[in-house]
């Protein structure tokens, strides 16, 4: 079965929470996790909600391979409208609490209403109820995670929570779990704060035991594992490297956004890369790398765990902050560091601290920072106003604006708005990297042509993990394609697309996308999950990896998005790379948007048609 | 041969892949709550640490059983619960000096681990080779051939 067919309805409004049978029929048709909770949540919700309201509904949900010996079975997914784009919202956490939410005999919970004060929810097994959080109102999560353990008088306990960036209205605010790592973009977390719900407590003893066919899931997970720790990428890339091993490739192509997307190369990025992580600091000897680490159930174990100097300027005063702990992907590497012009490896870190403890998207966030420096350059935004001088390059400002959002203080609570209403409010919204009010992460679609339509079509706004052609552009994964070419990539794209929203609906990660390709995914699903006579073949999960995203297309259609939000910065069009191996080229997202449309069965509006919905049985 | 348990902590990643795999084994369920060996996250100093039960060659828990519950198996020297014995009274979770023996009270027995028969669960699970089944009287072989390396690294004469 894998399901554990089982989801919680917390009604914040009234203070309860009930058990329903899971929509079995449903899970047939969607999965689980992302593609399952979507379901539920477009047949709930109204696709024009403020996402602030009441009305607004919030869900975490398991996929069926969750909390099994899946290798990296332990996801989980946060569906709403989010905050930050008003786009339908579905954010992928790794660490333990998803596998501890199924093994207490949940596949999801469905968030709705408001609470009249603050709570938190405690799930122990099949016991869940919601308590008083006054007491937690204004902590960190780092803090929340503490005392909820400490009160509980159970260290085994799984908490995810929001921060102070999530009460305070940050729109990019994150759900936090197991101190580092997130649930990070779109707004979840600010969705979560509006609904006066600060943490989820898990602790789950019952396990997973529906599963179809042991014998043949312990078959099918070995087998996969193998292909894993096989592979270069996921074998000794990863686990050596983390995402960070990408910082200098990139660099190299010249596809690195640098200083708010100007340019695509950064001089800065060989001391912000993953090898600088490797190397000891003149400082104190010691590097900034202590170890790998791995979520639940993953055997490739890509999770970096830093220490900064002790005595590096921005943490000499605060103890806190010398401890190991979550350190720098690639993406947060590139937000903080090469968007802001910024190459001190440790500040970074710290920064990336930051937004861990108190629940911020760093790459939201440091694509604002790049904005607002830009502005600071151009004399819009001044010292006065910002609170310290704010050029390129400046780490200070980098780190005192990091404190300013975290606490909602001063100039911080314009950065709260994000890029794109911070720059329209100063009367430059041409310089938010971003689409659907979310910026872009650390590939430059002037030098990787295929990334950009996966930013102006991803339906959560701008985003590399809803078609990572960088796999095939770059790494030559499963094929090689010519980066700096258009032709091609609107195929890639949705089927990129379509393969990811399968993984994202499995319980299982998509970094093992490197490795595997449905081809793998598939016999596991199969073992694990009923599915009638047909059972789960690759052509079965493609076709629910379309399902799943023109049923998002159809909600984002509804709440009001059109074919114009399918574009990208005008800075990308019509500033052409200046160095490197694009020099020259600007993104031809205009050549291929129509073809991908097409490709997708939608009108030239971007509206799916009647064929298209008719065959995936929407 | 008599074999070993042996964990090394600097290869673990907290992946869990052991817990599920001894829960599996002794229980046909994948529940962490359930498994005889515990990964432990010491979070600041940014090391995980596996943990279960050494097969003390005196065991505390086997003296300490009122009912001669805890038995050694003959081929793997593990010190094996009979659960047909067992009558729950938890003297030897209060006897072990390391907590490895512990309480189920779904069944009202204790369990503790029995090296899977000789076959370790947790060891074939393990992606990193942090728990591995050696000979008993060498599990301090591969550090010893580590600090080895390092001595007489200067070339040989020629003659």
């Amino acid at each position: 079965m894998g399901w554990a067919r089982k989801i919680l309805r917390v009604d914040l409004s009234k203070g309860t929470c009930k058990s329903e049978p899971l929509n079995m029929e449903w899970a047939q048709q969607y999965l689980g996790q992302r593609g399952l909770a979507t379901k539920y949540f477009v047949e709930e919700v109204d696709p024009k909600v403020d996402p602030l309201s009441p009305a607004n509904k919030l869900i975490m949900a398991t996929g069926p391979l969750t909390g099994t010996m899946a290798s990296t079975g332990g996801r989980y997914s946060v569906i709403t409208k989010g905050a930050l784009t008003g786009a339908i919202a579905c954010s992928n956490s790794g660490g333990y609490i998803g596998a501890e939410l199924k093994m207490a005999g949940w596949d999801m919970i469905i968030f709705e209403g408001k609470s009249p004060k603050p709570v938190y929810l405690s799930i122990q097994d099949d016991v869940a109820e919601l308590r008083d959080a006054a007491h937690l109102w204004g902590k960190t999560t780092w803090d929340t995670e503490e005392i909820i353990k400490s009160s509980h008088h159970d260290p085994q306990v799984r908490v995810c929570s929001i921060g102070r960036a999530g009460e305070n209205g940050v729109l990019y605010a994150c759900i936090v779990n197991d101190l580092h790592r997130a649930a990070g973009r779109s707004g979840v977390g600010t969705v979560m704060g509006s609904k006066n719900l600060k943490a989820v407590a898990v602790r789950g003893t019952v396990g997973v035991s529906g599963i179809r066919d042991f014998k043949a899931f312990m078959t099918a997970t070995t087998a996969a594992k193998k292909v894993l720790a096989d592979n270069a990428v996921t074998g000794q890339g990863l686990p050596t490297y983390g995402t960070q091993v990408l910082m200098n490739v990139i660099n190299e192509m010249g596809a690195l956004p640098t200083r708010n997307a100007k340019e695509v190369q950064f001089e800065g990025a060989r001391k912000i890369s993953a090898e600088a992580m490797h190397e000891k600091r003149l400082s104190d000897g010691k590097a900034n790398l202590v170890t790998n680490a791995a979520c639940f159930g993953c055997t490739i174990a890509c999770g970096r765990i830093s220490q900064v100097d002790k005595n590096h300027w921005s943490v000499v005063n605060s103890p806190k902050y010398w401890g190991a702990t979550g350190g720098l992907e690639y993406e947060a590497a590139w937000s903080l560091g090469a968007a802001d012009g910024v190459d001190d490896l440790d500040a970074l870190t710290v920064a990336n601290m930051i937004c861990n403890e108190d629940g911020f998207d760093p790459i939201t966030f440091g694509a604002t920072v790049g904005a607002v420096m830009e502005l600071y350059t151009m004399g819009v935004l001044t010292k006065e106003q910002i609170g310290i001088e704010a050029p390129f390059g400046s780490a200070q400002a980098l780190l005192e604006i990091a404190h300013m959002t975290a606490e909602g203080r001063g100039f911080g609570k314009e950065m709260g708005l994000g890029s794109a209403r911070l720059t329209a409010k100063y009367g430059h919204p041409e310089l938010s990297m971003s689409v659907k009010g979310q910026e872009f992460p650390a590939y430059d679609p002037r030098g990787i042509q295929g990334m950009g339509l996966t930013y102006a079509t991803s339906n959560r706004g701008a985003c590399h993990l809803r078609s990572y052609t960088v796999a095939s552009e770059v790494l030559g994964i499963p094929v090689k394609t010519d980066p700096l070419v258009t032709e091609g990539k609107p195929a890639l794209v949705m089927a990129f697309q379509d393969a990811t929203a399968a993984f994202d609906s499995s319980g299982t990660c998509i970094f093992t996308t490197f490795a595997w390709s449905l081809v793998d995914l598939a016999p596991q699903i199969d073992a694990a999950c009923e599915g009638g006579e047909a059972g789960w073949s690759v052509e079965r999960l493609a076709e629910l990896g379309a399902r799943i995203w023109n049923m998002e297309r159809l909600f984002n259609n509804a709440a009001g998005f059109t074919a114009k939000d399918d574009d990208l910065p005008t800075r990308l069009k019509t500033e052409p790379a200046q160095t490197g191996p694009a020099k020259g080229l600007v993104s031809g997202i205009d050549k291929m948007v129509p073809e991908y449309y097409k490709l997708r069965g939608w009108d030239t509006a971007g509206v799916p048609d009647k064929e298209t919905l008719a065959r995936l049985g929407l | 041969m008599q074999k070993s348990l042996h964990i090394d902590p600097s290869k673990c990643t907290g992946c869990l892949q052991c817990e599920m795999a001894c829960s599996y084994e002794n229980h046909g369920v994948f529940n962490i709550a359930k498994s005889r060996i515990k990964v432990f996250n010491f979070e600041h100093e940014g090391r995980k640490v596996p943990y279960t039960c050494t097969q003390c060659a005196e065991a505390w828990c086997l003296n300490a059983c009122p009912v001669d519950a805890i038995r050694i198996d003959a081929a793997t020297g593990a010190k094996i619960v009979h659960e047909d014995v067992c009558v729950g009274c938890k003297v030897c979770t209060i006897a072990c000096p390391f907590g490895t023996i512990n309480y189920v009270a779904d069944s009202g027995k204790v369990q503790k681990c029995d090296l899977c028969g000789g076959d370790p669960a947790c060891v074939t699970a393990c992606p990193t080779a942090a728990i591995t089944y050696v000979d008993a009287d060498w599990t301090g072989l591969d550090k010893m051939r580590q600090w080895a390396g390092k001595t007489n690294t200067q070339p040989r004469a020629s003659a």
